[in-house]
């Protein structure tokens, strides 16, 4: 593990948070560790209910009851944002760091104006009077490339299409100039020319802005295209870190292989049945005591299925949670991930 | 694939939604949702319908159904024309189409087991005899690849990938000739979706079904089809065999929207065209070409007049598209504006 | 939004007609000669048939309806069987007691039920929720006679206190009957409010639920704001929207309920006109009052569409 320095814009060590049922506890993050280097994208990966939606939630401290987060830190610009109060942590929010959701249709506020909206920020954060706020909503408008921004400041969300309210979500997330932009699934509800209109225009702000950026996607592609980093999550851990060549090149945990096998790509065509990862996911009620992957693993063995791997670091950098890459390794010493399994349905 | 059996025709369909307005709140204007398209389906075949939301790929298939009625148009099935029959009659041949739809929970009754979904849906149809029913259930459960104790549980205890099974199972009961899949795995994540489609090939390949499958997804249409309509505002854009759609596409919105897909092979990038501006309401589409107000190689001639499907010499049989420039395109002599490409 | 206000303008037409054929309608769908009923049963015939000539009982129905419409458009509500007055005058008189009434009645429904709604709903299954909504089942439930009676009981006629409670004698604060003076009013706009402030506070609290967990909530939050500014300014202004319809119809049930409480009161409103003209028999008052309320009724829902398509830009598209 790199040490504590910074070059990282944020870093997560161990973070836990729960949700409390009356019945029992769901570990939705449940010890997830990484780290994001300054004006880098790290992509988290995940299938629903990996945690993924939850960890983002939890940097900004935004869990709700009955949620709560119960361990670990997270250091942003090396101080620990779970020791700050609450007052503090409204300062960092939409200032330092922003959020963009998945719902364009859904995350503005329906009786406010664009204007209204992307300016409550410059008010908030620095101040600003209303004049002075909106000139500069238009002028974040003109950036993320809405066209005549000085009408569109006067509408409301609903008189702009899904690309337009996901630009205009970019701006009102950018206005502050913040150090980490979180983007939870932001393209996902858009069609695929608009989606690429969004990565594009996300990957020219970052370059110009200067920040880093933590993007949330269920989409390979999407990594594929705009991370550095990728993270994949799988029931609330973080399965496998690498840069993204590293990741797409040689995957080394047998979910990150399953997962790129299992998705049908439009540029090349397969032959047969496609690949598949045996199993669902496990309810949050019959997490696994071993490995979490270890029951839809075809190379499960006692170990994993008796005892969790930790995520151990390797060229430095990129980090597995896997038995098969431990000296304990109690299964046939030469593993081939990448020979073309049995497919199952 | 011309030599085949034509199991459906559509000839002209039109699907238009009125608008409500003004002070007696008559129709002011119509959703032009699918606007004068036809299309062939032949027996056996997966022919996939892709396109952004609002291109009137849903509702083709609804009206193919004829779950909303169509406006205008023939929908010729083993060349009976579906439009012309009476309710009842349609209602039987029903059994011979059926539709799965996108979030299963939302198409089955959560306050019935299994067990009675499969049961009613076998009643209604009354293609097998009242004491066999049980048998057909279990037997059905076992082709989706469901457990026979899973019979009796309820919707809400199924994951999505297994209520889409039960989905499937149900459109299968009446032993269908003909199923829609409306976004049938798009809800699905990626792991659970690569068994869905892999049972969906699996089911075709033993009781010989046809489908055409509706989806927003070209990954999953390049796996699982064998020809494909592009659409886009109401109309086809271009249809083709799938090899040559992917590796010959003619239409410069086809070209785009394959450009435009993230993809997961790092080291070759396909020069990517973005094209600008959001997709034309469907209530007042662009006269002449629908396209020609995103296309980088839009002329005059785009903006007037509009482009009819067409074959060129240097496309397969089976294979057109709906553009004016295509041999000028191909040919390079007709340039993209150059804001457009990045 | 000017169109939209002439449309709903239009549209009322056919529900005035409606309604002015159904107050005309009440005289002869009563069973029995009208004439007759409004002399009394031991009148003698004369007067049964100089009432029947006054009324213009005698000439086929349309030409009765349409006379009282002509007449009504004008302001011509007819005159009173019993005093011989004219109609609208009478009614015109009580029109305003009763309106403010309602208006007040609904001020104070707002403004609890508001505060309590969103009170119940920010802090949600504590202490403080399940108290207010307790209160608020209460003020559902308690009739507006029974209440009347026990405020006049409590604060007007008052108790003999214990004599142990210093300063105070007597609890007669307010004054059991009349209307106009600020010591007349409270009761009654009390009694009739409390109901009004319960079905707010508890459709509120509901709608204010529902908002809070909107993702836009969820944004304002990100974007550092506070949490005050995020209950009063993002979510009350959309968790008003289907509340306001509710204050529409509540303050058209007020006007109809203000006729018990003005019995209670001893006010002298349209709504104790009617009363009391109901037990006199006189037609053409009962009539001319119900026009009258039901007029009102029509405009306050045009003024509450009005009010939430401003509220809601989203529905004013075409």
């Amino acid at each position: 593990m790199r040490a504590v320095t910074e070059e990282n814009i944020l870093e997560i060590k161990n973070l836990q948070t729960s949700f409390y049922t009356r019945d029992f506890e769901v570990k939705a993050v449940d010890d997830v560790t990484f780290s994001i280097p300054r004006q880098k994208t790290l992509g988290i990966v995940g299938e629903s209910g990996s945690g993924k939606s939850i960890t983002s939630l939890s940097i900004l401290r935004l869990i709700e009851s009955p949620g709560k987060i119960i361990g670990g830190e997270i250091l942003f610009k090396g101080k620990n944002l779970l020791g700050k109060s609450e007052a503090a942590m409204r300062k960092i929010r939409g200032n330092e760091i922003s959020m963009i959701f998945q719902e364009p249709m859904t995350s503005l506020n329906p009786t406010m104006t664009i204007g209204q909206q992307i300016s409550e920020a410059y008010k908030i954060h620095q101040g600003l009077q209303k004049k002075a706020a909106t000139k500069h909503a238009i002028e974040m408008l003109k950036l993320v490339g809405i066209p005549s921004p000085e009408k569109r400041v006067k509408q409301y969300p609903f008189e702009l299409s899904g690309g337009m309210r996901q630009r205009v979500m970019i701006a009102m997330a950018l206005a502050c100039n913040p150090d980490l932009l979180i983007a939870d699934e932001p393209t996902t509800a858009l069609d695929v020319t608009i989606q690429a209109q969004i990565l594009e225009l996300i990957k020219d702000l970052q370059s110009r802005l200067g920040m880093g950026v933590l993007l949330i996607t269920h989409d390979l592609g999407v990594v594929a295209e705009t991370c550095d980093y990728v993270a994949v999550m799988y029931c609330g851990q973080v399965v496998e870190y690498a840069d993204k060549r590293s990741l797409f090149k040689d995957p080394k945990h047998p979910y990150t292989v399953g997962l790129m096998r299992s998705i049908p790509t439009h540029d090349r065509d397969l032959e047969g049945d496609l690949a598949v990862i045996k199993g669902t996911v496990p309810s949050p009620d019959e997490i696994p005591s071993g490995c979490r992957f270890a029951p839809r693993c075809s190379y499960a063995t006692e170990l994993c299925k008796s005892k969790l791997p930790d995520l151990q670091t390797y060229n430095d950098v990129n980090q597995i949670r896997c038995w098969i890459y431990s000296d304990e390794w109690d299964g046939d010493s030469e593993v081939n991930l990448h020979a073309e399994s049995e497919s199952t349905t | 694939m011309q030599n085949q059996k034509v199991l459906l025709k559509v000839t002209n369909l039109k699907q238009y939604f009125p608008i409500k307005g003004g002070i007696l709140g008559r129709t002011v204007n119509h959703v032009k949702a699918v606007d004068d398209i036809s299309f062939k389906v032949y027996e056996g075949e997966t022919l996939s319908i892709v396109g952004e939301s609002g291109c009137g790929k849903s509702t083709t298939g609804r009206a193919i159904l004829r779950l909303d009625e169509p406006s205008g148009g023939q929908v010729e099935f083993r060349g009976e024309d579906l439009l012309s029959f009476s309710k009842k009659k349609m209602n039987a041949i029903r059994k011979e189409m059926q539709i799965i739809f996108q979030d299963p929970y939302a198409s089955i009754n959560p306050r019935q087991t299994v067990r009675q979904i499969l049961t009613e849906a076998l009643e209604i149809q009354n293609v097998v005899p009242k004491k066999e029913r049980g048998n057909r259930v279990i037997e059905l459960l076992e082709t989706v690849g469901l457990g026979t104790h899973q019979a009796d549980r309820m919707p809400h205890v199924f994951s999505g990938g297994q209520r889409q099974r039960i989905g499937i199972a149900r459109a299968l009961s009446v032993n269908p000739k003909l199923i829609v899949a409306d976004e049938a795995v798009s809800a699905l994540d990626v792991s659970i979706q690569a068994q869905v489609i892999n049972l969906l090939t699996k089911l075709q390949r033993e009781f010989k079904l046809t489908y055409i499958f509706i989806s927003h997804d070209l990954g999953v249409v390049r796996h699982i089809s064998d020809r494909i309509i592009v659409m886009y505002v109401g109309k086809i854009v271009e249809i083709a065999d799938k090899k040559s759609l992917f590796e010959n596409p003619k239409h410069p919105y086809t070209r785009a929207l394959l450009s435009a897909i993230p993809s997961t092979d790092i080291d070759n990038r396909p020069q990517r065209i973005i094209l600008k501006g959001d997709v034309p309401s469907p209530i007042d589409p662009p006269k002449g070409c629908r396209f020609h107000t995103r296309c980088p190689f839009a002329t005059e001639l785009c903006r007037q007049e509009e482009p009819s499907l067409r074959q060129t010499n240097l496309m397969l049989d089976g294979h057109k598209a709906a553009c004016h420039h295509i041999e000028e395109i191909e040919a390079g002599t007709h340039q993209p504006s150059p804001l457009t490409v990045s | 939004m000017f169109k939209y206000i002439i449309r709903r303008l239009i549209q009322t037409i056919p529900v005035l007609i409606g309604v002015s054929l159904f107050v005309f309608s009440m005289m002869h769908l009563v069973p029995g000669d009208p004439a007759q009923i409004m002399a009394g049963e031991s009148a003698p015939e004369q007067q049964v048939e100089n009432i029947r000539e006054r009324l213009g009982l005698n000439e086929p129905l349309h030409v009765q309806y349409l006379k009282y419409v002509t007449n009504a458009v004008q302001g011509d509500l007819g005159n009173s069987v019993r005093s011989g007055r004219d109609v609208s005058a009478e009614v015109g008189a009580r029109f305003w007691v009763t309106v403010e009434l309602a208006i007040y009645s609904t001020i104070l429904a707002v403004f609890i039920g508001l505060i309590a709604g969103v009170i119940s709903a920010t802090k949600k299954y504590t202490i403080s929720d399940t108290f207010i909504m307790l209160i608020a089942l209460f003020g559902l439930s308690m009739p507006n006679f029974w209440l009347g009676l026990m405020l006049i009981q409590w604060f007007a006629i008052g108790f003999d206190l214990p004599g142990w409670i210093p300063f105070i004698e007597k609890t007669s604060w307010f004054k059991p009957s009349g209307w106009g003076s600020f010591q007349q009013v409270v009761l009654p706009v009390i009694t009739l409010g409390t109901g009004s402030a319960a079905i707010i506070a508890r459709m509120t609290r509901s709608s204010m639920l529902d908002v809070i967990n909107q993702d836009y909530i969820r944004t304002a939050r990100a974007k550092g704001v506070k949490e005050r500014i995020v209950i009063y300014r993002h979510a009350l202004k959309n968790a008003l929207i289907p509340v306001v319809t509710v204050v529409g119809l509540q303050f058209g049930g007020l006007l109809g309920g203000a006729a018990i409480t003005e019995s209670v009161f001893a006010i002298n409103g349209m709504g104790k006109l009617v009363i009391d003209a109901i037990a006199a028999r006189d037609f053409p008052i009962v009539q001319g009052t119900i026009l009258v309320i039901a007029l009102l009724f029509v405009f306050v829902n045009l003024f509450v569409d009005i009010t939430y398509r401003f509220l809601n830009k989203r529905i004013d598209l075409d």
